[in-house]
């Protein structure tokens, strides 16, 4: 017959909502680490799915995930020009906020480098890639656009083609996926006077300057949209990402462009750690720190609860020490309770986690080694939180059944 | 067995085996000026088979004589033995106490003191599994016991639902049910009407018999004590044998 069992079943009320308390307290803790794990994954889902083996970006800037970082588009021939250099791809990316429907609308704009990357590496759940070079997006699930949806940013209207799941940006924001031509149109767009001013400066410029002079036939063509001059460059892009050749070594390439004084590379890895450093480190030790006070926190209740507990059974504890338990016996009831307890309430973490969790706004990724760690908090706890019930049980006098 | 037939005393006739034996036994509460002599130099035995009644007015010390006899508040001074084996030296535990009730004591409370969450059975198969009886065999057991005690249709009820009496009587199956060599009970009848105190003190003089037992019972129920082989009377923590009032014929 197992005591603590019997003493859970004849007070089944008060043990579930004992249990439902420590559950949500646990549920906290195990979401605490989701989140954690969530900033973590979003932080880096791009770096890592981009699969670039190196990144440059603006000579002394940590690339763009960091801070602002421009290089100008035609860098890619440079590079591709590097031995070891497989291919070059162009990257944009910046976050926009726009409204939409009265709400402030807030997301991520990335290039495509097309033609030569429509967005088939992504993880599409619905749609195609993109099939035209302008006016076609694909937009994460998270931004609440339906397939074929038309949304209009800056001077263009872009059709929704392609819906993905779970991506969004290191900041959390949802991600949408242009041609990289539309991305930096939706990043420069101005407002048609600013643009007839700028050209009407451009045309300035280009006559006072050498460029002007020795080609005069580019002052006519100055009021054009800046994609139409060739010599003038295309707008600049936030990085260029470098696939290596097979066999090719990182560290010559580095060490190849580390000479050029306009840019800077990083590795893969050094992006990562710039994106895990910097931008999430202090919510991620803000997080970290919570849980631990979180932890502590469901252990001195739980612990107040099963000395509660055990104060109840005072008496009942003098009796089976006055026909002669063993402390064991006594020690068995006590701590079987506690980790009773702390299973139901980690059952009931796990249950409504599952059920609340992908509900949150944000990302709340919960591992299996978020629930491992969980378990062995939770078991941590439960023998912890019984010791002050121990020690309190151990010291019932069998006399106390006399008063 | 007439009280009044035997001589009174504090021993049982030379010879008996004896189930507990209590020799210059002396407890004190407090110190300086709260000091309670609650009991003075007390010495008796009980043979096995024998039931005394254990009687004086309130504050008297039977209580407190009682516990020390049971291992449960140690005396000041004075020795005590419970089955030919010496147990308490003062203070002092000379055996492992917990082990030794388990094996040779039971007790009987005014209260029945039963564990709330378990069944009328279970509080007595408890007993016997901290005994290290099997579960199964624990269990039939205490279901064979309960029945022996009338209450065969109320195994399955928890304490809440009897009636003072039936619970009393479960507590008492759960004191007998390790076959102790010594059977304490400190006024197991006081919860009880005249007719089940009776019932209750005949039992213990079955279970005295049948088990080779020694019983001593504290009691202030006069009715019942034709049923008891010696009686001890207790008066300001003196211990003495009862001299039986002289019967108005
Ligand atoms: N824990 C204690 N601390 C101090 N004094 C105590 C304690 N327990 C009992 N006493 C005192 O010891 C004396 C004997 O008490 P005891 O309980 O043994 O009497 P009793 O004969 O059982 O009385 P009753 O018939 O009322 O149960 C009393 O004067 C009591 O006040
Ligand atoms: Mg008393």
């Amino acid at each position: 017959m197992n005591l603590a069992a019997q003493d859970i079943r004849h007070n089944g009320g008060r043990f579930a909502l004992t249990a439902a308390g420590i559950g949500l307290l646990l549920m906290l803790v195990l979401g605490m680490g989701g989140i954690y794990s969530g900033l973590v994954h979003e932080a880096t889902l791009l770096v890592d799915r981009l699969e670039a083996d190196l990144w440059v970006v603006q000579h002394a800037t940590r690339g763009p995930f960091a801070e602002i970082s421009r290089v100008p588009a035609n860098l890619v021939s440079r590079l591709e020009a590097v031995p070891g250099v497989a291919r070059a791809r162009r990257f944009v990316f910046h976050t926009i906020q726009r409204e939409r429907h009265g709400q402030p609308w807030r997301f991520s704009v990335q290039g495509l480098d097309w033609p030569g990357d429509p967005g088939t590496s992504l993880p599409l759940i619905a749609g195609r890639p993109l099939a035209h070079a302008h006016y076609e997006m694909i937009a994460d699930r998270s931004l609440g656009l339906p397939l074929g949806e038309k949304v209009r940013l800056g001077k263009e209207t872009y059709t929704v083609v392609g819906l993905t799941r779970g991506m969004a940006s290191s900041s959390g924001d949802p991600m949408a996926f242009f041609t990289l031509r539309d991305a930096q149109a939706v990043q420069f767009d101005l407002p048609g006077e600013a643009i007839r001013l700028e050209r009407a400066a451009r045309q300035a410029r280009a006559a006072a300057g050498d460029l002007g002079r020795q080609q005069p036939g580019l002052l006519d063509r100055a009021d054009l949209p800046s994609a139409a001059l060739p010599a003038l460059g295309p707008p600049t892009v936030s990085a260029l990402l470098i696939s290596l050749g097979p066999g090719a070594d990182a560290a010559t390439v580095i060490r190849t462009l580390a000479g050029w004084p306009d840019i800077s590379v990083y590795t893969a890895q050094e992006q990562r750690d710039f994106l895990l450093r910097g931008n999430v480190d202090r919510a991620r030790r803000q997080l970290g720190l919570f849980r631990v006070i979180l932890v502590f926190v469901s252990a001195i209740i739980m612990a107040l609860i099963i000395y509660t507990l055990t104060l109840d059974k005072a008496h009942d504890i003098a009796m089976l020490k006055l026909i002669g338990a063993r402390n064991r016996v006594i020690v068995g009831l006590i701590l079987q309770q506690a980790l009773l307890l702390g299973a139901v309430g980690y059952a009931i973490a796990w249950a409504l986690g599952e059920w609340l969790f992908p509900a949150f706004p944000r990302l709340v990724l919960i591992t299996a080694t978020d629930r491992a760690m969980l378990a062995g908090i939770v078991i941590l706890i439960s023998v912890a939180a019984s010791g002050l019930g121990i020690w309190k049980a151990l010291r019932i006098q069998p006399n106390t059944i006399l008063s | 067995m007439n009280p009044a037939a035997t001589p009174p005393s504090l021993h049982p006739p030379a010879g008996a085996e004896l189930a507990a034996e209590v020799a210059g036994l002396t407890k004190i509460y407090g110190s300086g000026n709260t000091e309670v002599v609650a009991v003075r130099d007390a010495s008796f035995g009980v043979a096995r088979g024998e039931v005394v009644a254990l009687l004086g007015p309130s504050g008297s010390g039977k209580s407190t004589l009682l516990a020390a006899v049971g291992l449960i508040n140690p005396p000041t001074a004075g020795r005590v033995a419970v089955a030919g084996q010496a147990v308490m030296d003062g203070p002092h535990a000379l055996v492992e106490l917990r082990a030794f009730c388990r094996h040779h004591l039971g007790f009987v409370f005014q209260k029945a003191n039963l564990i709330p969450f378990l069944t009328a059975r279970q509080n007595v198969q408890v007993a016997l599994e901290i005994n290290d009886v099997a579960p199964r065999t624990a269990r039939d057991r205490a279901g064979e016991l309960l029945a022996y005690l009338g209450l065969g249709d109320r195994l399955h009820n928890l304490p809440f639902m009897l009636s003072g009496g039936q619970q009393q009587r479960v507590a008492i199956a759960r004191a007998l049910a390790n076959r102790p060599d010594l059977i304490l009970a400190d006024e197991p009848t006081a919860a009880l009407d005249g007719r089940l105190g009776r019932q209750v003190m005949e039992l213990f003089r079955r279970v005295a018999h049948e088990q080779r037992a020694g019983v001593v019972v504290v009691t202030h129920d006069h009715r019942a004590l034709d049923l008891c082989d010696r009686i001890l009377e207790m008066e300001d923590g003196i211990l003495r044998a009862h001299q039986p009032a002289p019967r108005a014929a």
